[in-house]
């Protein structure tokens, strides 16, 4: 084995693993602020008693789950009903391969890129890998043999084709602009305007569709207690659904950072080193799904199919229309 | 190495699967998805030529394959799902009458 | 490498062909018929062909066969469906008819019949350019038609599932 390709394994390596721990502590982190933002933000003090202002409640929901007895329903089709917790965390940490967190860097004399791999259909590969993230729900609804569970699995996966369309679509205005699928390359087309200026529609259609996207409130119907229980994972219990529960916050962040790549400058920013420019955009886009989920009360289902469809997708196209047309008008 | 010939191989193989599937089962979907299969190891085979004659025009025939395939999945199961309605079932073998 | 990735990526998928086809549950053939898709989109990366095979997992996987279980799953169909079967003794000559279909595939693909022109398009000339950027080159100058064609047949089986689908317009 030559010298280069094993420095590139043992770098991609510790990207891998640095990037996966980030996410990891990011995910347990999320947890802790969102239960303390949402109590501040509704005149409550939210997780008090384990730790300091409840610090180590992520840490005690965690022993708690892990100790709990693992229930498998008895007419469930096991092999899936094992299968779809996985299949819906995976997609949701494997998009972290192509979004740039940083410029480059010398380490020891290499020249060390800030991004797990820089390739050339990076677009493409995130929606590739996010339209699988649908299975683990679809899945999950269909083996647990429930009636809510499945509805909840059904609504789910007809929200996200809904809205995988919009997202997709607000995207390709930035596409345009910069004329490459790589994100590396999108980043870098930032550096002296942001895309949030020059691509507002964009922005506001993704921003809305993501939120869908991931399943949160104001679009939280595959798991909308009062109605469906708790949807496609209402006979999950103990580590399973820690999974889905982390799958959940690992959306949040996947599709965070891909607005942070597409719309808010990626890591470019004055002062600060890019890293940290990178995890404040991050976690004010979070702070952004946080609040949003504190302020509006659930859509019906028919409105939310008609949001998608009747408003986003029209609007989204109209934006390509007229990037399009301001770029043939200035040459 | 992997030459022209593997992967013809295994684009007949799978084709060849496609059809018995079409031949032995009874049930419509399942009938409809090993067309799918069949249309995925076409593709395959117009990939594998593509690279190894180094054109571009495998790459694009697949292309329109793949919007070819979009739209006879959606009629087709659009159809699927109305003879279901009359029907109550999709088992071929009761979709015998040609008219209603 | 590329050779094991190849007979690894061979093996899965034909292995999970065979599970579609003799498969009694149909949200497993489905799941089957994912998995054959998956390995497919591999053999395209291996063959240099990145934008098609993202498309492969965008348009089947992530759409086409999420519908596949969308109706499966609506349909509730169970699997007692399938043991009446009308014509039994079909499987025994379909598997033998199968057989003899692949031996006269093999015999074209091993007769020199399957000879083409060396194109334009060499790796190294690809990879200069970008692989996405000469498909959609191509797609908006020499194939303008077929490709305005292709957004005319979406559209007429857009219209065309809602009109069979819907019980009353």
């Amino acid at each position: 084995m030559n010298k280069d390709l094993l420095v590139y394994i043992v770098v991609a390596s510790i990207k891998i693993f640095l990037v996966f721990s980030a996410v990891q502590i990011m995910i347990i982190s999320m947890i802790w602020l969102e239960r303390k933002i949402m109590a501040h933000m509704q005149v409550r003090l939210g997780p008090m008693r384990v730790g300091p202002h409840g610090l180590l409640q992520p840490i005690a929901d965690g022993i708690k789950l892990l100790f709990k007895e693992d229930i498998i329903p008895q007419k469930a089709n096991k092999l899936l009903f094992l299968l779809a917790p996985v299949m819906t965390l995976v997609p949701a940490l494997i998009t972290f391969a192509v979004i740039p967190f940083g410029d480059k860097v010398k380490i020891l004399g290499h020249s060390v890129n800030l991004v797990i791999t820089d390739i050339n259909v990076g677009f493409l590969y995130i929606f590739a890998v996010s339209s699988l993230g649908i299975y683990g729900i679809v899945m999950a609804g269909w083996a647990s043999n429930n009636k809510y569970s499945l509805l909840g699995g059904i609504r789910s996966s007809a929200q996200m084709i809904s809205y995988e369309l919009p997202l997709g679509l607000s995207l390709i205005g930035v596409v345009m602009l910069t004329s490459s699928l790589s994100l590396v390359d999108v980043v870098n087309a930032q550096a002296k305007l942001w895309n949030i200026i020059i691509q507002p529609i964009g922005f506001f259609v993704y921003a809305t569709s993501a939120i869908a996207e991931v399943n949160r409130c104001p679009f939280d119907l595959p798991e909308a207690e009062s109605e469906l229980v708790a949807g496609y994972h209402t006979e999950y219990s103990s580590m399973k659904f820690a999974m889905f529960f982390m799958a959940e916050y690992a959306n949040m962040i996947t599709v965070s950072a891909i607005a942070v790549t597409f719309f808010l400058g990626g890591w470019h920013g004055p002062f600060l080193p890019p890293v940290v420019w990178f995890m404040l955009k991050l976690s004010a886009c979070l702070f952004f799904f946080i609040w949003i989920r504190s302020t509006y009360p659930r859509l019906r289902y028919d409105q939310l199919m008609h949001f998608s469809w009747k408003f986003l997708l029209p609007l989204s196209l109209f934006n390509i229309l007229i990037t399009g047309l301001i770029m043939v008008l200035k040459g | 190495m992997i030459t022209l010939t593997h992967y013809l191989v295994l684009s007949a193989i799978l084709f060849t699967l496609g059809v018995v599937g079409v031949l032995i089962r009874r049930n419509a979907i399942i009938i409809f998805m090993c067309i799918e299969l069949m249309l995925n190891a076409v593709n395959l085979s117009f990939v594998a030529f593509a690279h190894y004659l180094n054109s571009m025009q495998g790459q694009l025939f697949v292309f329109f394959t793949m919007t070819v395939a979009a739209a006879e999945a959606a009629v087709g199961l659009a159809i699927i799902v109305a003879v279901f309605r009359n029907k109550e079932t999709v088992n071929i073998d009761d979709m015998n009458i040609m008219k209603w | 490498m590329e050779a094991y990735l190849f007979y690894i990526m061979a093996a899965v998928s034909v292995t999970a062909a065979v599970y579609l086809v003799f498969e009694k549950n149909p949200v497993f053939s489905a799941l089957y018929l994912i998995q054959t898709m998956v390995c497919i989109a591999v053999l395209y990366i291996l063959l240099e062909a990145q934008f098609i095979a993202a498309v492969q997992i965008i348009v089947y996987a992530g759409a086409i066969m999420v519908l596949f279980l969308f109706v499966i799953m609506l349909l509730n169909l169970n699997i007692k469906e399938e043991t009446k079967n009308a014509l039994p003794f079909q499987k025994i000559p379909a598997i033998f008819m199968g057989i003899v279909l692949f031996t006269a595939i093999c015999a074209v693909i091993k007769s020199k019949l399957l000879q083409g022109k060396q194109g334009e398009y060499t790796t190294a000339y690809v990879n200069s350019v970008g692989n996405t950027k000469l498909i959609g080159n191509l797609l908006f100058t020499d194939y303008l038609l077929p490709f305005e064609i292709t957004s005319i047949l979406l559209f007429v089986a857009a219209i065309g599932a809602i009109m069979l689908a819907k019980r009353k317009l």
